[in-house]
């Protein structure tokens, strides 16, 4: 996988395209590149399936996690971390955001957004997956896509197609799938920056799949 | 669609609403069901159906009445306090004998509770929940392509029997992710002559209501309503049996306690024990004849739930008390594990509780 990182990498995306998967990968990546890491969780739409469920595995990484302390606690409360303002203000840590779903998710982004476009040094990335029910296709996950800029005040930069079916998923899945990211791609006029696959899957996709990032997943139970 | 698609629970839920014919969602939102709404919310306005979140649950429940009393496939969720809220207009539902869909995604309680996921609402779902002698058609979907097939078998059901229907899902089952295919032949609605859609001038009015001031009508009406009852117990029992033929220990779950009890029998197999799972499918009514077989060969049944024992008591007069029996819970968004229902069959087998 060839990805150069800026100082801020930011994952957004339809709810449950696996943001907060490719986002903890990308965290570690980031922690081989540079000493000061940091992994933020701004979801205010979901209190389940948070990046809080790696803090062992990001801690023993040495990866900071920022995140809201009603984070997978059940306090049902969309809630942002009182730490927030370190992702801007120290501009010495490399940190990847975790946005949560669709343009409600997005709008987390509002509060930081201008000093994110001041500093510009950021990625925002669009996690994409066709088998997801409602972006089937370029078309509606374009539609989405532009939901979110409204609302995060940001444009993307790139993409990230993790087009996948849970645990049935296969290596022919993630085939199938690249005609839909490279559709995605022209439609929007983005960069499809890296293609994702479950770290099982990769020695039989590796050679085959430009940018092919493997995925550690979080433990599900 | 792609052949299969990854979906939540809540998810396959709207999304099988809408192949159903459902064009009339009203809802208010409560974790863990919100994602019906929000999808409802994307895909109704693009397919000229109607999303309504309305200001509290009691309205949605009875938006839900209207639009059915009006002919159309509707249909409301929520999650076990907002159910409770509904449970006046499930009521009346019943009452006027008219088709409705009603989700409930049960998490903890009693009271607020807590959002992790429960099956304690069993007694409120199979024995009514609101007010007055009626019943509710009760579906427990044990995965995400079952929350899709049994929604569309919701409203054919609502429709043929003119009631209220359930789908007792919980919070494990409406958020996890499972591919899903929705590839179902899909029953046309059958015609509604009493749907208040207008008389046209050429019959008589068509009347929606469940006051009957005249109490031998209304015991009529009710004595009408139990009849139909039979036959819906009669036709529209659904269960599974999973390796109960010879089996010695029967386990009772329904939802996600059947999945983890699956797991249980296997490995209870594999140490020897002749276990076995009887899974309802419907709740109301209660799959009675499967356990009562069971009871002439097994030596105790154990009914696993996220309740403090709820559907234990259908057990047990399912099997007419011939057989013990015992109970393996969790409780308050806990969910048992595989091992926790092993040691309960091992106990069983060595005859003990």
């Amino acid at each position: 996988m060839e990805y150069t990182f800026k100082r801020l990498t930011l994952l957004c995306g339809h709810y449950g395209s696996g943001k907060t998967n490719v986002a903890v990968n990308l965290a570690m990546r980031l922690r081989q590149q540079y000493e000061k890491v940091a992994l933020a969780d701004l979801d205010i739409v979901n209190p389940y399936f948070r990046a809080e469920d790696s803090r062992k595995e990001l801690a023993a990484a040495g990866i900071d996690l920022i995140c809201s302390a009603y984070a997978n606690s059940n306090v049902d409360l969309p809630a942002l971390p009182q730490e927030l303002y370190r992702l801007t203000d120290d501009r010495s840590l490399h940190a990847v955001l975790d946005i949560g779903g669709d343009d409600r998710g997005a709008l987390a982004l509002g509060r930081i957004a201008p000093a994110i476009l001041e500093e510009n040094d950021y990625d925002m990335l669009m996690v994409i997956n066709r088998f997801r029910p409602l972006t089937p296709d370029a078309e509606s996950t374009v539609e989405i896509m532009r939901e979110i800029e409204q609302a995060a005040g940001m444009r993307f930069t790139g993409l990230v197609n993790d087009s996948n079916l849970g645990r049935e998923t296969t290596a022919e899945t993630v085939l199938s799938s690249l005609a839909y990211g490279e559709e995605v791609a022209a439609l929007s006029g983005l960069p499809l920056k890296l293609t994702a696959c479950a770290q099982p899957l990769y020695p039989s996709l590796e050679g085959r799949i430009k940018n092919l990032l493997p995925l550690d997943l979080q433990s599900t139970f | 669609m792609a052949d299969k698609v990854l979906m939540k629970g809540n998810e396959a839920i709207a999304e099988a609403a809408i192949m159903a014919g459902c064009r009339h969602y009203f809802g208010y939102p409560i974790t863990p069901q919100t994602e019906i709404a929000a999808y409802m919310a994307k895909r109704m306005p693009k397919i000229g159906g109607t999303f309504l979140q309305a200001e509290s649950e009691i309205a949605a429940i009875n938006m839900v009445y209207g639009a059915s009393a009006a002919g159309v496939r509707a249909m409301t969720s929520s999650s076990s306090p907002g159910i409770s809220l509904k449970s006046e207009g499930i009521s009346y539902i019943a009452g006027s004998d008219l088709p409705a869909v009603i989700v409930n995604a049960q998490r903890g309680g009693p009271g607020l509770g807590g959002i992790q996921p429960s099956q304690s609402d069993y007694f409120q779902a199979t024995r009514g929940g609101g007010h007055g002698d009626y019943h509710m058609i009760v579906l427990t979907p044990a995965s995400v392509q079952e929350m899709a097939e049994l929604t569309i078998h919701a409203f054919d059901l609502a429709d043929e029997y003119r009631m209220p229907v359930m789908i007792l899902a919980d919070g494990t089952i409406g958020q996890m992710m499972e591919p899903v295919s929705f590839d179902f032949d899909i029953k046309p609605a059958p015609e509604k002559p009493w749907a208040t859609v207008g008389t046209g001038m050429k019959r008589p009015h068509n009347v929606v209501n469940s006051l009957y001031l005249n109490p031998a009508e209304l015991e009529q009406n009710n004595f009408d309503r139990f009849k139909r009852y039979e036959i819906i117990a009669e036709k529209e029992t659904m269960y599974e049996e999973f390796m109960t033929d010879d089996a010695d220990i029967v386990l009772a779950a329904f939802g996600i306690a059947a999945r983890v009890s699956r797991n249980a029998v296997l490995a209870a197999r594999k140490e020897g024990i002749k276990a076995g799972l009887i899974r309802p499918i419907t709740v109301w009514p209660f799959p009675k004849a499967p356990f009562a077989k069971a009871a002439d060969h097994c030596s105790s049944i154990i009914s696993v739930e996220l309740s403090m024992g709820q559907m234990i008591e259908d057990v047990k007069l399912a099997c007419e008390c011939r057989v013990p029996v015992t109970l393996c819970n969790r409780v308050g968004g806990m969910i048992p594990t595989p091992n926790q229902i092993l040691d309960a069959i091992r106990a069983a087998a060595k005859g003990g509780k």
